[in-house]
């Protein structure tokens, strides 16, 4: 065995370095903080944002500069790298917080129990009346139209992928269904446009328009989670059914969906919330009307995403409407979220959780 | 180059939970002294708090002194950082990094500590910790492939030559030979027969043939039943341990009555 | 009375003709079983539709001569390819601006929740980034045009005054509506899946690594850096390229913000120089009719092949990886 004259530490620090308190960064914090707010208010410009920012910069540069006195640099690049890993995701919360708090104080102004219930008939001008209510009725029937034609579609492409398929029809629908998964939005709005057009002429207009390019969106979606979903269920499962004599079509509808069933509702519902806020393909194919129309065949709808483009488009009182109507969106978003998650959580059985 | 530890009234803990008690041993300079005892005694456990990998478990607490060179492992101002390079560690499955060569694997924790080696310094050191680990002439022509290329066997003593590339004081191994076929694992023991000519090895080993054939000291310890803490029964010479254990849980173990 | 499991011949057996020993269930197991097939030639079907009806809608456009495409009156070139080409830049431009911004955030933020914050919060902390996701795009174009514009605004003529003399910052002028505060909006809308996949990727980093990297003697941030992000390298790259689709295909945000133009310029901050290939149809679409549509139609056929090309990269990217991915 050759010795080596190499020593691997030379060139390192020393082992007895030092180490800050474990309460140091707590207190650079605080001291970043009133020096910032100190400086801020000698420049002239203490508002919360410049303070807090001013305090970051501080914060970051005295702990990783001090560290690598004290500690070397090893632990210097450590902390920076705590420091800016924190950082990032504080950053994130940013608009976050700052697009929810916008909304609620914006949409407010104009949201009431009265704006859920009015349409926009004899609404013009600048006249402060009118409501979402044909909005939030048309966004349901269409995304209910686009739910019926995308859940049984995508449920039996996931159940033929998952329980049936192999070889290249198989391989040849996955590959199909990522290549749906980046479809853009728009680019499903003017195939539907296209397609209904072609068949029921130029002018025609409706709700079934805007369900079918929904749809486009909606079933790739609905395929990749139940598809997860499924392949949770244990093989083990499915071959004590085989073993009991259970057909496979029985086996897959009594005992892999029934496992499955909590699952695959929480996807269908994330996936009606995915589609729920889409307004480019609406736009083309549905338009905007003032009223209500419950006949998703003939005609356009109004719609909640829809509506609250055309209001910013319109500005003045319009602006206040198109932030109540996201509000309304949001908040419909948001609980179709919270219960999808209750029902994963409370009726998926617990090995799958 | 290699240390002694000396371990007083260890105790550890994950949360509230006692998991090894009042342990105290010595562990000899350039010796193999090998932990036996059954599945869930706190060998392992006990193996990591010497390099202090044991914090990687958040709650994980040690209480009591580890002595080496004077200095106790577990004093507060103590960097477990400092403590992980002057201890090294090999454990039950070869974890070569997958996305660096062999070359690269040698040197992952030598570029840590040093940044500036010169390149020629740097090929002599993998030169020497590969001949270091007995896989020198197996992979000479191929330093630039990946670590994960290499049979089982190889990625084990990959991982032994990156180990020793650090010089630690002392190498731990945690059962390094379970996941391997009988001819490495011969490879591998033989290793440990030159290694300990410079390094400090303990070696946690479910086998206690192998205990016997590679070790100079043997620690045995067991557990009095579910929930309650490992605890070292008895520290011997290796003969002495397999000839005449003064205990009788020892001798029970050992003659294959539990285990 | 049970059946006996398989021999493994018949295991064997079974795996290639699935549906001679499974008892078929007679008629209905056929026609459930069809049903799913029929399901997914759907899936087929209307995908070869998409591509059909639009290329089919946008052929007048696409073949017609230079002359009758300047009777559209907001036609601007000799050829549909001299129309869409500084849309194509708007949008590559836009969405890789967001890019650069959202994808070194989406790395910290991923690592964040998978090595630095409390464990007990890890599931928490990733559903406040998904929230995000939950938005929709006509929210974020009010949220950019009306909170983020203004808030731009003082940085925007910071920029201008102090680092116009780079041809990137110059000439800014109010109101915000420049290709920045898209690029800005792009990113956050984008940052929650590129998030959520690389934080998959980061917390599925095999233990052994780590614990082979701190047992070296390496701090956090160097076990990241020698286990995690290796790992992690071509998830990050996919996420990335999920991220890019996105900003793609993204409409109302780049409608409600950007105050559009058609020129192929990189000033950043300049309002009227660059629109979307998605914000221009959908700016145009509800007046056009005849001819008009089709070469809206035949931009969106481009946005589309676009989006596909970097999908099927992304994918390639990750074939490619495998090999010292180490995920095995």
């Amino acid at each position: 065995m050759t010795t080596t004259t190499v020593d691997p530490l030379a060139g390192t620090q020393t082992s007895a370095r030092r180490r800050l308190p474990t309460w140091s960064p707590w207190a650079f914090a605080a001291g970043a903080l009133v020096l910032a707010f100190l400086l801020m208010l000698v420049l002239g410009s203490p508002t919360v944002a410049t303070v807090v920012a001013t305090a970051i910069v501080l914060y970051a540069v005295g702990l990783t500069v001090t560290s690598r006195v004290v500690e070397g640099e090893r632990r210097a690049t450590d902390r920076l790298a705590t420091t800016l890993v924190t950082l990032a995701f504080g950053v994130a919360l940013i608009p976050l917080i700052s697009l929810l708090w916008t909304v609620v104080k914006e949409g407010s102004k104009q949201f009431s129990v009265t704006f859920l219930n009015t349409n926009m008939v004899g609404v013009y001008g600048q006249m402060t009346e009118g409501g979402v209510y044909h909005a939030i009725m048309g966004t349901l029937l269409i995304t209910l139209a686009a739910a019926v034609i995308s859940v049984p579609i995508g449920l039996l492409t996931a159940i033929y992928l998952v329980e049936y398929g192999q070889g290249h029809l198989a391989r040849s629908i996955t590959f199909l269904v990522d290549v749906m998964t980046g479809i853009p939005s728009i680019v499903a709005g003017l195939f539907a446009f296209t397609l209904f057009t072609m068949v029921f002429g130029p002018a025609y207009r409706s709700g079934l328009m805007g369900a079918a390019a929904l749809s486009v969106l909606m079933i790739p979606v609905v395929i990749r989670s139940v598809e997860e979903m499924l392949r949770l269920v244990p093989n083990e499962l499915r071959e004590a059914a085989y073993a009991l004599g259970v057909p496979k079509y029985l086996t897959i509808i009594k005992v892999v969906l029934r496992t499955a069933v909590a699952g695959i509702v929480t996807g269908v519902m994330l996936a009606v919330a995915r589609v729920i806020g889409e307004t480019a393909p609406l736009l083309l194919t549905v338009g905007i009307i003032a009223d209500v129309n419950w006949d998703l065949f003939d005609g356009r709808m109004a719609t909640l995403p829809v509506y609250a483009y055309r209001q910013y488009s319109q500005g003045g009182i319009g602006v206040d409407r198109a932030w109540a109507a996201a509000l309304t969106l949001i908040a419909i978003v948001m609980i179709l979220n919270v219960v999808a998650r209750l029902v994963s959580r409370y009726f998926s059985p617990k090995a799958t959780r | 180059m290699s240390k002694r530890i000396d371990v007083s009234d260890l105790n550890v803990y994950y949360s509230d939970f006692l998991a090894v008690a009042d342990v105290s041993m010595a562990i000899e300079e350039r010796s193999v002294t090998a932990l036996i005892g059954p599945s869930g005694c706190g060998k392992s456990t006990f193996l990591r708090t010497l390099n202090r990998m044991h914090e990687v478990i958040p709650g994980a607490r040690v209480e009591g002194k580890a002595v080496m060179d004077g200095r106790d492992l577990y004093a507060p101002e103590v960097d477990p950082v400092e403590v992980r390079r002057q201890v090294g560690m090999v454990f039950q499955r070869p974890n070569p990094f997958p996305t660096m060569s062999i070359e690269e694997n040698v040197l992952a924790g030598v570029r840590l500590n040093n940044r500036r080696i010169s390149k020629s310094d740097a090929s002599d050191l993998v030169e020497s910790s590969l001949q270091g680990a007995n896989l020198w002439n197996e992979v000479k022509d191929r330093l630039g492939r990946p670590g994960s290329s290499l049979s089982g066997g190889q990625q084990q003593r990959l991982c032994i030559a990156r180990a020793i590339a650090v010089k630690p004081d002392i190498l731990l191994m945690d059962e390094p030979c379970s996941a391997l076929d009988p001819i490495s694992t011969l490879a591998i023991e033989d290793l440990m027969a030159e290694l300990k000519d410079e390094y400090t090895i303990v070696i946690v080993t479910h086998n206690m043939q192998q205990a016997a054939r590679v070790s100079d000291r043997t620690a045995f310890f067991n557990i009095a039943g579910t929930g309650k803490p490992g605890r070292l029964i008895e520290m011997d010479e290796t003969s002495t341990m397999f000839s005449s254990p003064t205990q009788k849980a020892t001798e029970d173990y050992i003659s294959g009555r539990f285990g | 009375m049970a059946v006996l499991s398989p021999t493994r011949a018949e295991k064997q057996h079974d795996e290639r003709e699935p549906d001679v020993k499974r008892n078929q269930g007679g008629i209905a197991g056929r026609v459930f079983q069809y049903l799913s097939v029929a399901a997914g030639l759907t899936i087929l079907l209307t995908l070869a539709a998409v591509a059909g009806f639009l290329v089919l809608r946008a052929w007048p456009a696409l073949t017609a001569s230079p002359e009758e495409l300047q009777e559209i009156s907001w036609f601007q070139g000799d050829s549909l390819l001299a129309y869409v080409g500084p849309l194509i830049f708007g949008t590559l431009l836009a969405s890789l601006l967001a890019l650069l911004i959202a994808v070194p955030l989406s790395v910290g933020i991923a690592l964040f929740i998978s090595h630095y914050a409390p464990r007990a919060l890890a599931q928490a902390l990733g559903y406040v980034i998904d929230l995000l996701a939950a938005i929709p795009s006509v929210v974020y174009g009010l949220w950019g045009a009306l909170w983020l514009a203004p808030t731009l605004d003082p940085i925007f003529r910071w920029m201008t005054d102090f680092l116009g003399f780079i041809p990137l910052f110059e000439g800014y002028q109010p109101p915000a509506k420049n290709i920045l505060t898209a690029s800005v909006v792009l990113a956050v809308m984008i940052l929650p899946i590129i998030t959520a996949v690389t934080r998959e990727v980061f917390l599925q980093t095999p233990v052994l690594h780590e614990e082979a990297a701190l047992a070296l003697g390496a701090t956090r941030w160097e076990m990241v850096r020698m286990a995690v992000i290796p790992f992690g390298r071509s998830g990050v790259i996919s996420a990335s390229m999920l991220g890019l689709g996105r900003a793609l295909g993204e409409t109302m945000a780049v409608l409600m913000i950007l105050s559009p133009g058609f020129l192929y310029s990189f000033f950043l901050l300049k309002p009227g120089q660059h629109q979307s290939i998605a914000a221009n149809i959908a700016s145009k679409f509800p007046e056009a009719s005849g001819l008009s549509v089709s070469a809206l139609i035949a931009t969106g056929l481009a946005l589309f092949v676009i989006t596909l090309a970097v999908n099927m990269f992304a994918r390639w990217i990750i074939s490619r990886r495998s090999e010292f991915s180490g995920a095995n």
